[in-house]
């Protein structure tokens, strides 16, 4: 079940409301792909020039005010929109990086206990046909994980996002402070043991933030 | 209690008098930035006691691009928050450039009504209210990327009547931003802020106010606190450039200004105890109109030969009006100053000047100033700074970057 229209104003409408609504919308978003939404290591492919896509469907897709959030641990999100001038949807499948050992495409959904958390999107982001998809704080993003460094406030980070046609488009995002978009990473702390390439320690900051930030969500419902 | 009239003030003499901010003034140029013509309600229509529900000045933007930074010769915005930040210890030109790469992002998108980039409340910024900021660099921090570069900015000398603190003093940068709105600049400086942490600390915040929008007619002289008329005489908006702009002074700057800071308290308790005819006599000019004691009109050309029934001349040699008035005319400089008050009851100015040579065109005057001026009785200076304000930038670089002799940045992608 696709949606036709990224649900920006609709996802925030729901934050208020209540969680299980985000989970929802954020669910049915693109999940008819069959594409694997999970990351995929670094790799060489990428180009050095955002406006080199690989292929047709590259060509035509961007990524408007793309920023990551600053970070000197070891993981960070990318946010933005993506714009899909073409007149096919177009479905973003996975992504990569120089600056992170694994890049996934996340969502964020209501976790066990009711508190926010994030974890790889199923099917990837479809962007729809002359359509865009936001990637913002609390919502779809691009998760870099095992940063290979920190990542310092104005500096530029490619990110390469790798679509369902195969083709990869480059973008070059600013890194900005940031202290929000702390949602816990369902791979993370919750699943301890199961988090073989994270460290805990980190991802145990994120969930302290995280009860504090999103518990009065829960409670709303 | 005593007012000091001009018999007192003669007898006491100019010993008791020294000198202090130079500026008293601060009409705002019309020039390259000017915002005030979209507006036809300034001050020219009928008054009434209705509200004028349909005038919403909000939308009004000024460029930040161009030829030179905005808010020089932009006619003076209602508001101004004037933040010095001293960069880390251990920062250099790489975290100077990646500083002034994210606060130049969001200074264009600011300006133009858009959040920044991570707003965390980016529907504050949909009304920039003519919003520029404009950035400037003190001296350390060209010494410390490009000694050998030298587009003229030095400290400024020591005047011996300032009673200088360094809570104001000289800082690495300073931003000035300015729009007729509190709610915008109160969240502009706050993301800048923001965006500046990683590199920069705050050491102090001059906020400072003039009439509100609309309250006088667009291009009305400004009073300070003391209730005087300043700013009267002015850089003419017609024939400014040499004066104003710097040009084949260096590279990377033509078209850049230098900026002074003047925080000049003012000593209201005192004041109060002065009587009209005396504080008119300190300044040689009335305060129902700033018109010269020897003129009907704020901007009569004060006559220094004129003498009363007695034989005292009627502007007296030591007013702040004749100690001001300079036979060169590259003695002026752009005054663009805001008044300012604090918690505890003081009340001051920030006085800020811009001119292409502070050496030849401002340092003299404050000179002046400062050897005699009836006006100092009243007026210290507790904070002064200097900063080269490079011109404007190009969309998608940075200000200063030609300047600091710092790499483009590298936007090779996306649209940040």
């Amino acid at each position: 079940m696709k949606l036709n229209q990224t649900p920006t104003l609709r996802a925030r409408t729901a934050l208020v409301g209540g969680a299980a609504a985000v989970a929802l919308l954020l669910s049915a978003c693109g999940s008819d792909s069959s594409d694997d939404a999970t990351g995929s290591s670094a790799d060489a492919s990428d180009t050095s020039d955002a406006t080199d896509g690989t292929d047709a469907e590259a060509a035509a897709l961007s990524v408007t005010d793309p920023w990551i959030k600053a970070t000197d641990d070891d993981m960070t999100a990318m946010f933005g929109t993506i714009v899909n001038d073409t007149d096919a949807d177009i479905t973003v499948v996975g992504a990569s990086s120089d600056a992170a050992g694994t890049v996934e495409l996340h969502e964020v959904v209501t976790g066990d206990g009711g508190a926010m958390v994030m974890q790889p999107k199923e099917g990837g982001f479809t962007v729809p046909a002359g359509g865009t998809h936001e990637l913002e704080a609390g919502g779809d993003h691009v998760m870099l994980m095992d940063l290979t460094g920190p990542l310092e406030a104005g500096q530029d980070v490619t990110v390469t996002l790798e679509l369902a046609d195969g083709s990869t488009q480059d973008v070059t995002a600013v890194v900005k402070p940031f202290t929000g978009a702390d949602e816990e990473y369902a791979g993370g702390m919750d699943m301890g043991d199961e988090d073989m390439e994270h460290g805990d320690t980190d991802h145990g900051d994120h969930g302290d933030h995280d009860d504090m930030d999103h518990g009065d969500h829960s409670e709303d419902q | 209690m005593t007012g000091l009239n001009r018999r007192n003030l003669l007898a006491s003499g100019a010993a008791a008098l020294g000198g202090a901010g130079v500026g008293w003034g601060t009409r705002g140029l019309r020039g390259d930035h000017d915002g005030n013509g979209t507006n036809s309600a300034s001050g020219t229509e009928p008054a009434s006691t209705e509200p004028a529900a349909d005038v919403v000045t909000g939308g009004d933007t000024i460029d930040f691009h161009g030829v030179h930074q905005a808010g020089i010769d932009t006619a003076a915005q209602a508001h101004l928050s004037l933040v010095g930040l001293d960069l880390l210890e251990g920062g250099g030109g790489e975290e100077l450039g990646r500083m002034m790469r994210l606060l130049s992002d969001d200074a264009s998108r600011f300006t133009s009504g858009r959040g920044a980039l991570a707003d965390t409340e980016p529907e504050l910024a949909e009304s920039p209210a003519r919003l520029t900021v404009t950035f400037g660099f003190g001296p350390r921090v060209l010494r410390m990327l490009r000694p050998a570069y030298d587009p003229g900015l030095q400290e400024l000398p020591a005047f011996p009547l300032d009673r200088l603190d360094p809570a104001w003093g000289q800082t690495d940068v300073v931003l000035q931003v300015c729009t007729d709105d509190p709610m915008t600049l109160s969240h502009v400086r706050r993301m800048l802020l923001k965006d500046a942490a990683p590199f920069a600390t705050v050491r102090w915040v001059q906020d400072g106010f003039r009439r509100a929008r609309g309250t006088e007619a667009a291009g009305t002289t400004m009073r300070n606190l003391m209730g005087q008329v300043d700013g009267t005489v002015n850089l003419p908006a017609d024939d400014h450039a040499d004066l104003l702009w710097s040009t084949g002074r260096a590279s990377g700057f033509d078209g850049g200004t230098f900026m002074v800071v003047r925080r000049i308290e003012m000593d209201l308790v005192d004041w109060d105890r002065t009587d009209r005819v005396a504080r008119e006599f300190s300044v040689g000019r009335k305060l129902a109109d700033g018109a010269p004691l020897t003129g009907s009109a704020e901007h009569d050309e004060p006559d220094f030969e004129a003498v009363d029934a007695v034989g005292f001349p009627v502007i007296d040699p030591a007013s702040h009006v004749a100690r001001m008035r300079s036979a060169d005319p590259a003695e002026r400089f752009l005054r663009r100053g805001y008044n300012y008050t604090t918690p505890d009851g003081g009340a001051g100015l920030v006085f800020l000047a811009f001119a292409a040579d502070v050496d030849r065109q401002f340092v003299p005057v404050q000179q002046r100033m400062d050897e005699l001026d009836l006006l100092n009785e009243w007026v210290t200076t507790i904070g002064s700074a200097v900063y080269a304000v490079p011109p404007a930038c190009v969309e998608g670089d940075f200000v200063g970057r030609e300047m600091l002799g710092l790499p483009s940045p590298t936007t090779s992608g996306g649209d940040a």
